[in-house]
């Protein structure tokens, strides 16, 4: 959207807002004559679907969001759970997909920093961030070259934001389809530690007392980047660069030092970030949230550029700038501390009784709203939903491996499941000092050091799973990330999740997320990981191609602090478990996995079959077997091939001899992607076969660790031998980037 | 020991030395801001890592006019005993305290990882409690590591046995594996690869504790 220099409100400029007849009717409505052109604006920006989630609000009520843990569920900046200790933490993903497409690096970058904001507005000290990625895959014949380049892109953006910062990135997902090809997801997840009586909400209080903005001057970037996440890629879009935002992540890291000592000087009330809307999005949530209006005059805005109307100030998207509500009298206090930081510090305003959020621009009155409507009262959609959509078949196509070893080692070397040393590497994962178990793990642990306990976390999505059943999928999604703290000894405790799909004005992909979010909610509920906070995109659409859809899972657990359980084995001669057993598995449910898309080039049928009660027992069996085993690995993308490969990988050298006695198909005993599934080394298995009886899971001895190879059998025929070394040398180059070291 | 840790905004493993040296070491530390024209009674400066005013012109090329390096270069000329880990190591390069310069990694890219160094001395204050060419696992975490210096300052370097640390996996490029380097009076110390970040084994390494050992049994020596 170009911004119109006209003032005059005509049907062409609201349909340029992207606001329907009705909501503009809506609008005339509240304020009891025609809106001005900020206000226009305004009411545009808060109602997108980004800032509004018009389209799934109503549907977003299912998820559980109460647990005995949860201090703070969704409405705020960010999620909150207790700790233990006296201390909390504050999480939340957030998805910054359709800028990264326009311009990868900043895209990605601004993605950390807004998600950085939202956790150190509440108070929290960030200290961890981990990335969920989406991208065309680089072979890809049309698109390949630039898949590459925005991979580059936004892996060097969010190295630069997050080693610039200062918060360890340690862990995440990538994932490479044909879908993501004009449209790649960067999902990014923070979290961070404080005290539990030292939270701040984004609340404005106390009628008279000032609001003061901190932080970077505002400018003309980003202006209508939330309307522009809320509509679908066209090949104008590639005009719409100048609505990227610009990082500046050493800005922020004094931001983030000021405002934690601004708090602690005891005269900050309220406080929130402006991302999304800008200044037009903190004033009005804080003014609605208290129950209060707020006043301001554009003028004592700190402003980078000159001649800025009042609508360019309202709907700027600068970053790294902040909007608080502090103690009258007590300004200075506040300022003494920005000006310490070398940061802008202003008084733009105060708090009123009045309930509307008022804007002065020269003295003139240009905006005035009544808050609660704006921000509480957008319009809410019941989307018509109908069957979600399903590209592919059921049926299976006839398949027969000639060359198990060749197929493992096309999966290791494909691009989900390759090591991406390459992207974490570019990472600071260590800064602070806390990250007992960094990315390349099942889940990343990071300690707290004022609490002796540590907090682990794990992102898992599967669009594969979910095109085959949304439902399914995302229950399957919920499962994985719970498994994968169990695996290294966490106990889930609580959830966000980034809700990535397509437009929901088409019926079959409102269904898709209609669906999801309802498996989401079942999963969620049994496994008693509430729903703190996330975020919804829509409108993952370029040139009318939807992506899969693909809700993402950011689970955090809890666990005391010790030395971590990895998945390399350690030694040989140790017993190989596999707890919850070899599963079962049919053709049906074979067409979502690795084998079906590495080797076969295919998709078909449904996911792997949940039994959410027995995944439940294989959790609190591993949970408590953790101090037994030598080492872990749950099993997932590739199945039990990949899982006895990646846990022989890591230098040590020692890989396995399986021996197993089933009746089903090579391909599906080696390569099926059932849950309920994770694989033990242990000096003890008399030890853990009587904690997995106890739990009534299966826990068969399938073999020894061994020295250099891997060899698996199945009623006494060789199905794969194949040494550690060349399968590690086919893992680790399958991103196709040359390692960057050593030199 | 007074350990003092100098915080330039936009520092970021400032808490981390200081929590190596106060809570791994039990000595004492405190931390000193940039705008301050004296160090205080400190035996030990360290110039932590991070991204001292954004690093935006050049690493360290901002941070060498702060207030407080004026104090550090008289703390130096005194023959206190300052350290400089990763931007403080550039830092210190900026300033002239230490010879050379970091330039952009030759992959091109950040990288942080666990690699191998080896003291090459043992005559410093840094290093007299490693052992010549023994591997120490210490992270590194940078994307402007690449030690240069011309042939001449490189061989005088050697000469002079002021090579500190050298790589035994080079990660950056870095002429003739040098991680770490001294000044003349050997009083000044840089390195690339960060110490306090291996000082404890349930964070990844102890191979950086050598570093903190020497410098606390130089200091006690001197008393």
């Amino acid at each position: 959207m170009s911004a119109p220099t006209s003032e005059l409100i005509t049907p062409e400029l609201i349909a340029l807002h992207q606001l329907s007849e009705s909501e503009y009717g809506k609008i005339l409505n509240i304020l009891g004559r025609e809106p001005s052109y900020p206000e226009l604006g305004i009411f545009s920006v808060m109602w997108s679907e980004h800032c509004s989630y018009k389209s799934s609000r109503l549907h977003l009520k299912k998820l559980p969001t109460t647990g005995t843990r949860v201090v703070q569920g969704p409405g705020e900046n960010a999620g909150i759970i207790d700790i233990g200790g006296g201390y909390a933490i504050a999480f939340k993903i957030e998805s910054h997909n359709h800028p990264s497409f326009i311009e990868p690096f900043q895209g990605a970058a601004t993605g950390v920093g807004g998600i950085l904001r939202d956790i150190f507005t509440m108070g929290a000290r960030p200290i961890a961030v981990m990335d969920s990625l989406r991208f065309g895959p680089g072979s890809d014949p049309q698109c390949g070259a630039r898949n590459r380049r925005i991979l580059e892109g936004v892996v060097s953006g969010i190295s630069h934001y997050g080693n610039c910062f200062g918060v360890p990135t340690v862990g995440g997902e990538t994932i490479f389809e044909p879908c993501y090809n004009g449209n790649p997801l960067v999902n990014v997840f923070a979290l961070g530690v404080f005290k539990k009586d030292e939270i701040f909400y984004a609340k404005a209080s106390g009628i008279g007392n000032p609001v003061i903005y901190v932080g970077a001057k505002t400018g003309r970037d980003g202006i209508h980047g939330a309307s522009m996440a809320s509509a679908e890629f066209t090949e104008e879009s590639k005009q719409k660069r100048p609505n990227v935002q610009m990082g500046d992540p050493f800005l922020e890291k004094l931001l983030l030092e000021a405002c934690l000592e601004a708090m602690r000087t005891g005269a900050v009330l309220g406080i929130q970030d402006m991302g999304a809307a800008g200044l037009t999005c903190s004033t009005c949530e804080m003014g609605s949230r208290g129950g209060l209006g707020i006043e301001i005059e554009l003028d004592l805005v700190p402003q980078r550029e000159t001649g800025m109307t009042p609508y360019e100030i309202m709907l700027s998207e600068s970053q790294e700038r902040m909007l608080l509500v502090a103690e009258k009298g007590r300004e200075e206090e506040v300022f003494r501390v920005f000006h310490k930081w070398g940061l802008d510090a202003a008084a733009i305003g105060a708090v009123t009784g009045d309930g509307l959020l008022r804007v002065r621009h020269h003295g003139d009155v240009v905006v005035e709203i009544p808050n609660r409507e704006l921000a509480d009262e957008a319009p809410l959609y019941d989307r018509p939903h109908a069957q979600p959509l399903r590209l592919a078949p059921m049926e299976a196509p006839e398949f027969a491996s000639a060359d198990l070893n060749g197929d493992l080692r096309t999966i290791l070397s494909s691009g989900d499941v390759c090591s991406k040393r390459w992207i974490w590497e570019q990472y600071d994962y260590m800064v602070r000092t806390n990250t007992i178990a960094g990315p390349g793990g099942d889940a990343a642990i990071v300690r707290i050091k004022e609490t002796g306990t540590s907090v682990a976390m794990s992102l898992d999505g599967n669009g594969r799973y979910c095109a085959l059943s949304p439902r399914e999928g995302a229950r399957l999604a919920v499962a994985e990330c719970c498994r994968n703290l169990s695996t290294v000894g966490a106990t889930p405790a609580a959830a966000t999740n980034n809700l990535n799909f397509g437009n929901p004005e088409r019926p079959e992909i409102m269904a898709q997320l209609v669906e999801a979010i309802e498996g989401i909610a079942e999963a969620c509920a049994f496994f008693d990981t509430p729903i703190t906070g996330g975020n919804v995109s829509l409108y993952n659409e370029t040139l009318g191609e939807g992506i899969f859809p693909t809700p993402v899972m950011g689970i955090v657990g809890l666990l005391e602090t010790r030395a971590p359980l990895t998945m390399n084995f350690k030694a040989a001669g140790r017993v190989v478990i596999l707890l919850g057993g070899v599963g079962a598995c049919d053709t049906t449910r074979f067409g979502g996995t690795q084998y079906a898309k590495a080797v076969l080039n295919s998709m078909w049928g449904l996911p792997p079959a949940l039994d959410m009660e027995y995944e439940r027992r294989v959790h609190r069996a591993m949970r408590e077997i953790v101090p037994l085993a030598e080492s872990a690995h749950d099993l997932s993308d590739g199945g039990l091939a990949v899982a006895i490969a990646e846990s022989s990988f890591g230098g040590a050298g020692f890989g396995a001899a399986i021996e197993l006695n089933s009746q089903m198909r090579p391909e599906h005993l080696l390569f099926h992607e059932g849950p309920s599934r994770i694989l033990i080394s242990t000096s003890d298995p008399e030890g853990v076969e009587c904690i997995a009886r106890a739990h009534s899971v299966e826990a068969p001895r399938i073999g020894v660790t061994i020295e250099s190879t891997i060899r698996v059998s199945n009623n006494g025929v060789e199905l794969l031998s194949i040494d550690i070394a060349s399968a590690e040398q086919a893992w680790q180059g399958g991103l196709g980037f040359p390692a960057s070291w050593p030199v | 020991m007074k350990f003092g840790v100098i915080v330039f905004p936009g520092s970021n493993c400032d808490h981390d030395a200081w929590y190596a040296a106060s809570h791994n070491f039990g000595q004492e530390a405190r931390f000193i801001w940039h705008d301050d024209h004296s160090l205080g009674h400190v035996d030990v400066v360290i110039l932590p890592g991070g991204f001292s005013y954004g690093d935006y012109l050049r690493c360290g090329a901002i941070a060498r006019f702060s207030p407080v390096m004026a104090a550090v270069r008289k703390f130096a000329a005194d023959g206190g005993l300052v350290a400089g880990i990763c931007n403080g190591f550039q830092i210190l390069v900026e300033s002239g305290l230490l010879p050379g310069a970091l330039m952009r990694n030759a992959g091109l890219k950040f990288v942080c990882a666990p690699v191998r160094i080896a003291a090459a001395t043992t005559n410093s204050p840094f290093t007299n409690a490693c052992e010549i060419g023994r591997p120490l696992t210490v992270p590194v975490a940078h994307g402007e590591g690449y030690y240069y210096a011309d042939e001449r300052t490189l061989d005088e370097l050697e000469a002079e046995d002021r090579v500190a640390f050298r790589y035994i996996d080079n990660p950056n490029g870095s002429l003739r594996n040098i991680a770490g380097v001294l000044n003349a009076g050997r009083n000044v110390m840089g390195m690339m690869p960060h110490p306090e970040r291996a000082t404890e084994a349930l964070v990844g390494s102890t191979g950086g504790r050598a570093v903190f050992e020497s410098l606390i049994g130089a200091l006690t020596l001197a008393r």
